[in-house]
């Protein structure tokens, strides 16, 4: 068991199996089919992401170091939330960046029963320690725990 | 954060539920990166992101209703991103269902919605509202609220105003708000290049595939680019304007670049120089061989990856008047050469509603006709963004469409020898 400390972004206690990118996550690449076509599972659209491309996000610990891409990002993960599409949790490596930051807050703000807890700033040995279908846990005061 | 006591007031509900809500999410996301106060936003005109009426977005729709019940309407008149659909572009009858009775069923409520919150007139429908015919257009130091990342980079950097690569929806709040959080690109400090970026080529880089090569390396830092000026001619023209338009669209999708410095071109780099240079910035060498692997890199997602190309698009981010005249006479060039009357793919340039106005004015509009090319308002992302048309072989020059897309990626020069049945 391995224990990092990060920082709240939207708060939250969750348990899930995590799924891994150790690029930028496109958001809008990522998530299209999520929202348009059906996909429950949320299966990563991103030609360009070798780690994440055809897997499902939808209920994983997404760990990442970022967001990039197109700036609709923020309203698709707030789609993504309010469809039910969302991952269990996001949890980046690095600070936030704006676009997912806006996602996060937002679902968290304007949507009642949305839940996705959001930490930042893990560090970058949390991502290297990070593999998918390792179990993570996010506790109180944005620790997040890797069982191996 | 320091608030002021306006600013408090709305927090605590003195204007309502949903201006405290649209003030919690300003002063939330300004607080996760260490804003210090909100600022004014000085800009005459917003400009929005999400242009589509699509039916998955329903929770985005419910939201804005909210704010319009509750007045909390923009600040200010405002353009947004290319509509999704356009009767002049090529489909084929499922396409045309798809599009009309699964995908955009909410556009007529959507554009509804946005006139009720402040559209600036129904032309307002581009990704380049900062070009003259539109005249959306920030001047340097001016503080914006706009998203859309290719408009924010270019704002940022050509035209010096100062924007963070805002979320769609945090874009109208800060409008609506009339405020938004001080950090990042808004501050000096944070408009300092990390990177020097050295261009060695051998020729002038092609614009797309240089931008997506520093997206990737520089992810979200500002660079400074050196050696890009002599293949500019030295000056900010419509050119250079051209160029950078689309170098800043690769950078943003390709990577999250929101502001970038070119020396002796960019208003700051030419005012300030070497001392936008951060201390212990990082460099990064771009000869022909880093170009090469690059483009190499790109995978060709096509079923069949000789497949015949069915439709090019050309124009994400939106054509200028000039690129759309150059196009025009290159093709005509490329046709006579190859013994061709019109194009032999199926080609749509995009551009802004006003520039499609003013080129009708214009005699390539009737040479660009006579080649069989359309002419379109529309944003081919969208139109591509559905199962159907992903599995159409579809070529561009753009990196961006690459990039959310199925389209495969070519050089202009390889493009236009495609779309002009040129051998290969």
């Amino acid at each position: 068991m391995k224990q990092y400390q990060g920082r709240i972004v939207a708060k939250g206690t969750v348990t899930a199996k995590a799924v891994v990118s150790h690029n930028g996550l496109n958001t809008l690449a990522s998530f299209q089919k999520a929202l348009q076509f059906g996909d429950k599972t949320a299966t990563c659209g991103d030609q360009n992401n070798p780690d994440l491309y055809g897997k499902q996000m939808a209920g994983k610990a997404l760990c990442l170091p970022r967001t990039i891409g197109s700036t609709t990002g923020g309203l698709v993960l707030y789609c993504a939330c309010a469809m039910g599409r969302q991952p269990a949790c996001m949890l980046f490596s690095e600070p936030i960046d704006s676009l997912a930051a806006a996602g996060a807050i937002l679902q968290d703000v304007w949507l009642n029963d949305s839940h996705m807890p959001v930490i930042d700033s893990l560090g970058e040995d949390f991502l290297n320690d990070v593999k998918d279908d390792m179990t993570i846990t996010i506790k109180e005061g944005g620790i997040v725990e890797i069982e191996e | 954060m320091r608030l002021t006591e306006e600013q408090k007031a709305i927090l605590d509900g003195k204007k309502g539920e949903t201006q405290a809500k649209v003030m919690e999410t300003l002063v939330r996301y300004g607080e996760l990166f260490g804003a210090d106060e909100m600022v004014p936003v000085t800009s005459k005109y917003n400009h929005l992101v999400t242009s589509f009426g699509l039916k998955a977005l329903g929770s985005v729709y419910t939201l804005l209703d909210e704010l319009i019940a509750s007045d909390a309407l923009s600040g200010q008149k405002f353009s947004v991103d290319p509509r999704p659909m356009d009767k002049n572009v090529p489909a084929n009858l499922i396409e045309k269902f798809v599009f009309n009775n699964f995908m955009y069923t909410k556009q007529q409520e959507y554009e509804e919605q946005l006139k009720k919150l402040g559209l600036l007139n129904d032309n307002a429908f581009t990704c380049t509202a900062y070009m003259d015919e539109v005249g959306n257009t920030p001047k340097k130091g001016e503080v914006l609220s706009w998203s859309e990342s290719s408009a924010v980079v270019y704002a940022n950097s050509v035209l010096g105003a100062r924007c963070n690569r805002n979320s769609g929806i945090i874009d109208i709040m800060g409008s609506i708000a009339g405020f938004v959080p001080s950090f990042g690109l808004l501050k000096d400090e944070g408009r300092k290049a990390t990177w020097v970026v050295r261009i060695e080529t051998s020729e002038m880089p092609e614009a797309q595939l240089l931008g997506s090569a520093i997206g990737m390396k520089v992810v979200e830092d500002v660079p400074y680019i050196v050696g890009l000026d002599k293949w500019l001619g030295g000056k900010l023209d419509d050119s250079a304007k051209a160029y950078l338009k689309d170098f800043g669209a690769a950078t943003a999708s390709n990577g999250a670049v929101g502001l970038y410095h070119v020396e002796n071109i960019t208003p700051e780099a030419v005012e300030a120089g070497r001392s936008l240079i951060a201390e212990g910035a990082k460099e990064y060498v771009i000869d022909d061989a880093e170009l090469q692997r690059v483009y190499d890199s790109y995978p060709v997602i096509w079923k069949n990856k000789d497949a015949k190309p069915k439709i090019c698009f050309i124009g994400c981010p939106h054509l200028s008047m000039a690129q759309l005249k150059r196009w025009t006479a290159d093709i005509k060039e490329s046709l006579e050469k190859n013994g061709k009357k019109k194009v032999v793919v199926p080609t749509v340039f995009t551009t802004a509603p006003d520039v499609i106005e003013a080129f009708k004015k214009e005699p390539e509009y009737q040479t660009l006709m006579d080649e069989g090319v359309v002419l379109s308002y529309i944003c081919p992302l969208m139109y591509m963004n559905n199962p159907i048309c992903q599995k159409v072989p579809t070529i561009t020059s753009s990196n961006k469409l690459r990039t959310y897309t199925s389209a495969r990626y070519y050089k202009d020069a390889e493009l236009l020898n495609i779309i002009t049945g040129g051998q290969n």
